[in-house]
C-alpha cells in the first residue's frame, strides 16, 4: 500500500479515537494536540497493527510524535 | 538556567492541592512501632495492617528471627561486596538451594531486590534484534528491564490471549522471542490465564518468563504460584520472585531449568555491580522459604480471609477489582483521587492501613484502595476491617 492509500486507511481508523473532533493535519501531535492518554494510545496502536498486520514496537512508537510520522512509519513497516 | 525539576511541577501542584485540603499525606506514613505482622502503631495510632504484602506473616516467625540473629553474630552485618567477588557467603548458596528445593528447579540466582531481578534478567536476556511481548499492566520493574535492554518491546492488552498471539505471529522469522507474564497482577489482584497463554507462547517459539511475586508461598498446592496452580509450571522457562512479600524479608530471585542459566552470573549487570544481601537476610530468607514449603494450613486460612473480605466489601456496596477473590489482594475502586484520599484517611482514623494506589501505577487511570491480606489476620480482624470500611465509606459518601 503506498503512502496515499495508507494515509486514507489511517484517517478511517483514527476517527473513532478523535473524540474531540480535532481537525487532523500531518503536524498534529498525539500527546499534545489530541491529548491522548497511554490507554488510548495503546488501543489506537492495536487498531493500526491489526488492520495493517504489522508490529509497531514501543521503541518505534517513541519516535512517532505526530500524525505525518505515523503515516511514514506504517508505510515503511508494510515493507 | 533551565531548572531540571520543572518537569515535576504538575505533580508538586497536585500534591499541594491534595494536602491543602487537610488530608494526611498518604505517601508519608511512619510505622513507629510494629507489634505483629498485622498490627503497628502508625502516626500515633494502633492500626491494623491491610496493605503490606506480608501474605504469610513470616516477619515475626520465631525461627526466622533466630536464624537472622545467629547469622548477625556469626557472619557480621554485611558482605561489602558483589556476589562475583567477595559477596557470596555460605548463606547465599544455602538460600539458592532452598529456592531450588522450593520450586523443584535446577538453578536459582538471588538478587539484592525483586526489582533488580526483573531488571537484570530481562535486560540481559533479551538484546538487540530480540522481541519482548508483554502484558500492558506489567510491573514497573519489568518495563524498566525492557527499557534497559535493546530488544523490541511489544505490549498487548491485559490478559488478552488473542492480542498476544497476533503479535507473536507478526514477529519476523528467526528473531528471539520472550513472553513476559505475571501470575497475579498487583493492582487489581487478578490472575492470568497462564496455561492458555503459555501454550500459545510456546507454539509460537517464545521463551516464557513469569513473575510470581504476589503468589509465592500462597497460590498452588506447594505455594509455587499461579503456574503451579494451573499445572503449567514445567513450561515456564524463568520464574521471577521476591523475598519482600510472603518470605518476609528483602531480595529477589530467578529460578530456571535452562541448562546455560549459570552464565547469567557473569553477564547480568544488576547482579554483578551491586553488593550482595547481608548474611542475616539470607538466613532469614532461607528459614522462611523452607517453612513456607509446609504452610498448607496457613494457605487455607489466608484463602478464607481473602474470600471473606471480598464478599463482605461487595455486600456493603463497594466496587471491587475482581468479580471474586482471585488472590490475597482485594482492590477497592475509588471514584477519583480526592475521594480515594479522603477514604484512605478515614480508614486510617478508624485504625486501618491500606495502600492508596493511583495513576500511573494503576491501569485505566483508576484510584484504588488496595488491601492485601495476611495468613495471620484472625477471622475477627477481618470482620473488624469490614466494619471499618462500612463506616468510612458512609462518612466519605462512597457507599
Amino acid at each position: 500500500m503506498d503512502r496515499a492509500a495508507t494515509a486514507e486507511k489511517i484517517a478511517e481508523l483514527v476517527e473513532p479515537f478523535n473524540k474531540k473532533g480535532i481537525a487532523i493535519t500531518e503536524a498534529t501531535t498525539f500527546a499534545g494536540d489530541l491529548e491522548w492518554d497511554s490507554l488510548t494510545v495503546m488501543d489506537f496502536v492495536a487498531a493500526i497493527e491489526d488492520d495493517f498486520d504489522i508490529i509497531i514496537s514501543m521503541n518505534q512508537q517513541a519516535e512517532i510524535e505526530n500524525y505525518g510520522q505515523l503515516i511514514d512509519a506504517v508505510t515503511k513497516l508494510q515493507g | 538556567m533551565t531548572d531540571l525539576f520543572s518537569k515535576f511541577d504538575p505533580l508538586i501542584e497536585q500534591r499541594r492541592a491534595l494536602l491543602a485540603g487537610g488530608v494526611e499525606d498518604p505517601f508519608n506514613l511512619v510505622m513507629e512501632r510494629v507489634i505483629s505482622p498485622t498490627v503497628a502503631v502508625c502516626n500515633g495510632r494502633e492500626t491494623i495492617l491491610l496493605g503490606t504484602y506480608n501474605y504469610m506473616g513470616m516477619t515475626f516467625d520465631p525461627d526466622v528471627i533466630a536464624a537472622g540473629k545467629e547469622a548477625l553474630d556469626d557472619y557480621g552485618s554485611g558482605t561489602t561486596g558483589s556476589r562475583v567477588l567477595n559477596g557470596t557467603y555460605a548463606g547465599h548458596k544455602a538460600c539458592e538451594q532452598a529456592l531450588k528445593d522450593f520450586y523443584g528447579m535446577d538453578h536459582a540466582m538471588v538478587f539484592s531486590t525483586g526489582y533488580q531481578a526483573n531488571l537484570g534478567i530481562i535486560s540481559t536476556m533479551a538484546g538487540k534484534g530480540d522481541y519482548i511481548v508483554l502484558d500492558i499492566d506489567s510491573h514497573a520493574s519489568i518495563w524498566d528491564g525492557c527499557k534497559m535492554g535493546d530488544a523490541e518491546v511489544v505490549p498487548f492488552k491485559h490478559n488478552d490471549i488473542v492480542a498476544m498471539e497476533k503479535r507473536l505471529k507478526r514477529i519476523p522469522e528467526g528473531a528471539g522471542k520472550l513472553v513476559i507474564l505475571e501470575g497475579v497482577y498487583s493492582m487489581l489482584g487478578d490472575i492470568a490465564p497462564l496455561k492458555e497463554m503459555i501454550r500459545v507462547a510456546k507454539e509460537n517459539g517464545a521463551m516464557v518468563l513469569v513473575d510470581e511475586a504476589h503468589s509465592m508461598g500462597f497460590i498452588g498446592p506447594n505455594g509455587r504460584g499461579v503456574a503451579e496452580d494451573q499445572g503449567c509450571l514445567d513450561d515456564v522457562d524463568f520464574v521471577i520472585g521476591t523475598f519482600s512479600k510472603s518470605v518476609g524479608t528483602v531480595g529477589g530471585f530467578c529460578v530456571s531449568n535452562h541448562p546455560k542459566f549459570e552464565i547469567l552470573r557473569l553477564v547480568c549487570r544488576p547482579y554483578v555491580f551491586t553488593a550482595s544481601l547481608p548474611p542475616s537476610v539470607m538466613h532469614t530468607a532461607t528459614t522462611s522459604i523452607r517453612k513456607l514449603m509446609h504452610g498448607a494450613n496457613k494457605r487455607a486460612h489466608l484463602w478464607e480471609n481473602s474470600k471473606t473480605l471480598h464478599k463482605g466489601l461487595r455486600d456493603k456496596g463497594f466496587t471491587l477489582g475482581t468479580p471474586e477473590a482471585q488472590s490475597a489482594i482485594i482492590a477497592v475502586i475509588m471514584p477519583d483521587l480526592e475521594r480515594g484520599a479522603a477514604m484512605w484517611e478515614a480508614l486510617l482514623h478508624e485504625g486501618l492501613y491500606v495502600n492508596l494506589a493511583r495513576p500511573p501505577a494503576t491501569p485505566a487511570g483508576m484510584t484504588l484502595l488496595r488491601c492485601s491480606l495476611c495468613a495471620e489476620h484472625s477471622a475477627e480482624q477481618v470482620q473488624t476491617i469490614i466494619g471499618m470500611f462500612e463506616r468510612a465509606g458512609k462518612a466519605v459518601g462512597i457507599i
